[in-house]
């Protein structure tokens, strides 16, 4: 079960990080782009790293998401007035 | 006919280094340091209980000291970047988007302040906290409870630098016990926590400081 659940883990992790890449749009990527910190911090707890899986959800996920959304919000403002 | 082949040449080619590199990992010998016993057997001297606080503020505590560092030199390169341009009024986002922020509020606050004092005993610890603080203003400022920074005031400054200049204080301080950051052993556990809750604040105005200052619209 928790085989099940590791490979699965690591295979949306995978998918995640490569659709985040190849997708054409950039709204689309900054959201599979916060999934994937969350995907990778429970990667972090599965590998008994909570402390890097807490550290991983906070800043990787939450802030570094906010702020990457936070400039998409004004580069559109700027290509489009 | 050409192109192809030679995108199936840079594929095996590709494909062959990836193998080269997984066989090259999977043929890693055990680390010849390993720091697990010491670590464990000095844990009671440490003033904590968690094995990872430890390392971060007792055993390696000069690194955790240049990190905060490293993080206030590069906000004050931020601030020297960002001049002093006029910040525009918020934009008030949707009253449900704005009551959920209110709600959260308080209980991100309430989970920072048990994140530092868990940090001692089982997974949490400064960083952890402050991150959750500064979220927590991000998310202020994100439904147009808080506006954007201009010009940090003289409290601003003193809350930036505080964790920094306590942790510097507390090693100046303990410069007669022999090196850098060795903790008495009696007051280790009191000295840990002083650092992180000084580390917590100024994290989290850092980080924080890192988005306000930065989120005004230019030509609005």
């Amino acid at each position: 079960m928790t085989l099940a659940f590791d490979l699965l883990l690591a295979l949306s992790l995978l998918w995640t990080a490569w659709r985040t890449l190849a997708t054409p749009r950039l709204d689309r990527a900054l959201v599979l782009f916060i999934v994937f910190g969350l995907l990778m911090s429970l990667a972090w707890a599965r590998l008994a790293a909570p402390d890097i899986g807490l550290a991983e959800a906070a800043i990787g996920a939450g802030l570094t998401g906010a702020l990457l959304l936070d400039a998409y919000g004004v580069l559109r403002r700027r290509v489009r007035p | 006919m050409k192109r192809r082949v030679l995108v199936a040449f840079v594929l095996t080619l590709a494909l062959a280094f990836v193998f080269l590199l997984a066989g090259a990992m999977l043929d890693l010998g055990p680390t010849t340091i390993d720091l697990r016993a010491p670590v464990a057997a000095h844990l009671a001297q440490s003033g904590v209980t968690h094995p990872v606080t430890a390392v971060l503020l007792n055993y390696r505590g000069y690194d955790t000291l240049l990190e905060i560092a490293v993080l206030l030199v590069a906000l004050l390169a931020l601030l020297a970047v960002v001049g002093d341009a006029p910040v525009p009024p918020s934009r008030a986002a949707h009253p449900v988007l704005q009551t959920l922020a209110r709600l959260a509020t308080p209980l991100m606050i309430v989970v920072a302040v048990y994140l530092l004092w868990a940090g001692a005993f089982r997974p949490g610890g400064a960083f952890q906290a402050g991150a959750v603080l500064a979220a927590a203003a991000v998310l202020l400022h994100l439904v147009g409870l808080q506006p954007g920074w201009s010009r940090p005031r003289l409290g601003l400054r003193i809350g930036l630098a505080a964790g920094f200049v306590l942790f510097l204080a507390v090693a100046t301080g303990l410069l007669t016990q022999g090196s850098l950051l060795q903790y008495p052993p009696a007051a280790a556990g009191v000295l840990i926590l002083l650092i992180e809750s000084g580390l917590t604040v100024s994290l989290a105005l850092i980080l924080a400081s890192l988005f306000l200052f930065l989120s005004r619209e230019e030509g609005a």
